[in-house]
């Protein structure tokens, strides 16, 4: 056990290094420059700004540099933001996207839990349709989309919640909700789709004929087993997060992580890309593994140090 | 049992890690206030923005939301009135010796926020700050004329040797290279603020970077600043010219969503929103709907070096079937306006008072009949029946409509005629363009400053933004006879022959239209004045009936 942890540590380190390689090589495609004004930028200026940065010398020289800044833990200094330093920026801006990111997780998945439950439990029913179509929704129409409906029947026709902005724990409410959809349908999907199966096992069915209570079935044996398998979504649903929270940040404007990400792609912000991109890749690695992880504990059958 | 209490007091107490750490603005008390003067008639002016404040020092700013914050909190020499002409600001007397190289300024008595003076040195401190620090408008202190400027920029010369010193407290004294007209409306630019240099060095490389680490010295001061959510402005008691200012408070918050700002304005949270095209037509009968005129102009570069596109002819032709009420009536909406010159419309008056695009009209306006004319004959004169050329543009959805509706206007008008869009990113746009490989380039240009010469003294042969290899010995003249021309009348002659030499008889550009702004605005919003470069806006006489 000990062994597979640090070899998956290991692993990981070196996923992190290829991911922090190709980014730097893609980044550097990208045609223009990360100077601020690029439209009055003089010729005279850039060469000064690129001696500066140290942009004029070859490729790889700049690759190595970068590397050594990486392994002292450096991450460098914002171009569009004259004198913060990327770590600060992320320090600033992780908190809020890592609010509505966990509301929308816990809240979607217990919504997407009861949801999928009962229309197991009632199979081919009219409230099994009804949760199978809102689940399907769910999945098809887009976070932002739903935000915008949001925004406006609860913001601004009801005025029950704020438009947008960051001002107060209500400011969280909408933002979050809209992120949770995707959750929900997924986590309803899946559990459904498990349920139906474990209900068909024979462990079921010699439970009934020990003549079991319905509830004392569902609960202990059918719920539990169907779980199981729930814990694997974690790791997707994640990174859906992630991703919709690029989204939802901008139509709420809430300061987080994802929308100064998206704009450091637009300006060309090197530091900044690479630090974001690090950071998200190291979150979602460890997330993975800590999902494995999980799973070996839940599932005694299943012992992943054995694979190799 | 244990195990799942564990579980949750986990989970409670990471909850409360993540409640503390999300920065709320109102921890720092800065909810967006209702605007009912339920505050004792307290006024407050509520604007959005749609990015964070890149800098605060004024010698490094470049960009438009960096110098209104700069401009209502800081004084320099002179600031623009409302009506965009330049007036004294912290300077009480400014004095000019005969040959117009030698300016020097008295200072009134004025006060930083910390309590110390604003001296001369403050402002001889800055600007040798601004070329020690190759901020990125170092060029205005060249295009200003100050002695030395050029040589330092080259580093020839030592920032030590740059034009300005402090004759004493209250005394500066200013040299330039040669008498240089534009010098006076330049003093408005944030570049030219000055900064106090004890607080400036005490705060090192945390200068300007919150709200506590800044001074002003103007109508306002910063006193919340919230990276990526707002900032929030007080009136400055200390301010030499406080009675003219009507505010008592300004809170500006960020919000990138054009759709989710006007959803703010509905709901009574801002007192201004600027719109995008998209959503014009679902607010265009709002009662509070206006539209602008900004100093941005939008045109076509034709690459002189091209075989057919170095005629002139040519050019015209493309330029001549061109509708651009078309353009910016249906296609736009925005509040963009035609444009056939060069030079802006409805900021730069001639010293008699006329506006300069009234005085030099319109250039190659004609109808599609007269341009399919030019252009036949231009076929065959030069010799060739069809031509197919590219068009270099950015990927934004205003430009790609633009760049639709361009080629169907050319291609209906002109036979043989085939245009092909190629659109990219912004950035790349820009190095095709400064390499000069393209055909025709959709270009935009921003005013540096309030003068038509921001638009004309770019197609200079060599100009960082030419960029289309265009030349023309007789621009180059005037616009260097018109750089030193101190009688005023006779340089707005100069500046008026140089668009007709770049137009009519060249046709080197052909300008699209001049870009505008559609808003929401709060109808009991008054004076806030609008000025076409630098910063945007004066928020000094603003007030709330």
């Amino acid at each position: 056990m000990k062994k597979y942890i640090l070899k998956r540590i290991l692993l990981m380190i070196v996923t992190l290094f290829i991911v922090a390689s190709i980014t730097f090589f893609l980044m550097k495609i990208i045609p223009g420059t990360p100077y601020s004004n690029p439209e009055k930028l003089t010729e005279k200026q850039r060469i000064v700004l690129d001696a500066k940065y140290g942009f004029d010398k070859p490729l790889a020289i700049q690759y190595m540099k970068y590397l050594g800044g990486l392994l002292q833990g450096d991450l460098g200094y914002s171009f569009q933001f004259e004198g913060r330093t990327v770590i600060s920026m992320i320090k600033d801006r992780i908190g809020p996207s890592v609010m509505i990111g966990m509301q929308a997780m816990v809240f979607g998945t217990i919504i997407g839990l009861l949801l999928g439950i009962i229309s197991a439990l009632r199979h081919n029913t009219v409230v099994d349709y009804v949760a199978v179509t809102i689940a399907v929704l769910g999945m098809s129409i887009p976070s932002f989309v739903f935000a915008a409906l949001l925004q406006y029947v609860v913001g601004v026709k009801l005025q029950w919640l704020p438009v947008a902005l960051w001002e107060s724990y209500a400011s969280t409410i909408l933002p979050s909700f809209a992120l949770s959809v995707a959750v929900i349908a997924t986590v309803a999907r899946f559990i459904r789709s498990e349920m139906l199966e474990v209900l068909g096992q024979e462990y079921v069915v010699t439970a009934r004929a020990k003549g079991l209570k319905e509830s004392t079935i569902t609960v202990k044996h059918v719920i539990r087993n169907a779980l199981i398998p729930v814990v694997t979504m974690l790791g997707p649903l994640a990174v859906s997060i992630i991703t919709g929270t690029l989204v939802i940040e901008k139509i709420f404007g809430v300061p987080g992580l994802g929308e100064q990400f998206t704009l450091s792609i637009l300006v060309l912000d090197y530091s900044v890309i690479m630090g974001i991109t690090l950071f998200y890749s190291a979150l979602f690695i460890f997330i993975v593994f800590i999902v494995d992880v999980l799973y070996m504990f839940l599932d005694p059958r299943i012992d992943l140090s054995k694979e190799g | 049992m244990k195990k799942t209490n564990k579980i949750f007091m986990m989970l409670f107490l990471s909850l409360v890690l993540i409640l503390t750490g999300c920065n709320f603005s109102s921890d720092s008390g800065s909810e967006t206030p209702k605007n009912d003067d339920s505050e004792e008639g307290k006024k407050v002016l509520r604007l959005t923005t749609s990015s964070d404040i890149p800098t605060l020092d004024s010698t490094k700013a470049h960009d438009a939301v960096a110098f209104d914050v700069l401009y209502n909190t800081t004084e320099g020499l002179y600031r623009l009135d409302q009506e965009n002409n330049p007036e004294l600001a912290l300077a009480e007397e400014h004095n000019v010796n005969d040959d117009e190289t030698v300016h020097t300024f008295i200072l009134k008595d004025a006060e930083w926020s910390n309590g110390e003076p604003v001296t001369a040195e403050d402002f001889e401190y800055a600007w040798k700050r601004v070329m020690a620090e190759q901020g990125a408008y170092n060029y205005m202190l060249v295009t200003a004329g100050i002695k030395n400027a050029e040589a330092i920029m080259e580093e020839e010369m030592s920032v030590d040797e740059l034009g300005i010193k402090a004759i004493s407290e209250k005394e500066l004294e200013i040299t330039l290279e040669a008498p240089t007209p534009l010098f006076v409306t330049l003093m408005s630019f944030p570049t030219f603020l000055p900064q106090k240099e004890s607080f400036v060095e005490e705060k090192g490389d945390q200068y300007a970077l919150n709200a506590d680490n800044i001074l002003a010295n103007g109508p306002f001061k910063l006193t919340d600043w919230t990276q990526e959510q707002g900032w929030k402005f007080e009136k400055n008691e200390n301010y030499w010219d406080k009675d003219a200012v009507n505010l008592d408070e300004i809170s500006v918050v960020v919000i990138k969503e054009p759709s989710s700002a006007a959803n703010l304005y509905e709901t009574d949270k801002v007192d201004r929103v600027t719109l995008t095209t998209s959503l014009v037509d679902q607010y265009m009968d709002d009662e509070d709907f206006t539209q602008d005129k900004l100093g941005g102009t939008t045109f076509l570069r034709f690459n002189h070096n091209h075989e057919y596109l170095q005629h002139a002819e040519v050019r015209r032709a493309i330029s001549m079937a061109i509708n651009r009420d078309g353009l910016t009536d249906v296609i736009l909406k925005d509040g963009s306006a035609p444009l056939y010159g060069a030079v802006a419309e409805g900021y730069y008056d001639s010293p008699e008072g006329t506006d300069y695009r009234e005085l030099n009209g319109d250039f190659n306006k004609g109808t599609k009949d007269e341009a399919t004319e030019v252009w036949e004959k231009a076929k065959s004169d030069i010799g060739f029946d069809e031509l197919t050329v590219s068009i270099n543009m950015a990927d934004t959805e205003e430009m790609k409509k633009v760049g639709e509706y361009l080629q169907a206007e050319l291609e209906e008008a002109l036979p043989g005629f085939q245009l092909e869009l190629k659109s990219v990113p912004f950035a790349q746009r820009l190095e095709i363009e400064k390499a000069i490989e393209y055909d025709i380039s959709l270009s935009t240009w921003g005013p540096d400053y309030s003068d038509p010469m921001t638009y004309l003294d770019m197609w200079v042969d060599g100009s960082s933004a030419n960029r289309m290899d265009y030349q023309n010995s007789k621009i180059d003249e005037l616009v260097e006879e018109a750089r030193t021309e101190t009688d005023l009348s006779k340089r707005f002659e100069l500046l008026l022959e140089i668009e007709a030499v770049l137009l009519e008889e060249d046709a080197a550009i052909a300008p699209l239209y001049q870009r505008g702004a559609s808003v929401l605005q709060n109808p009991r919003v008054v004076d806030l004045i609008r000025h076409p470069s630098g910063a945007d806006f004066s928020y000094k006489w603003a007030d709330i009936k």
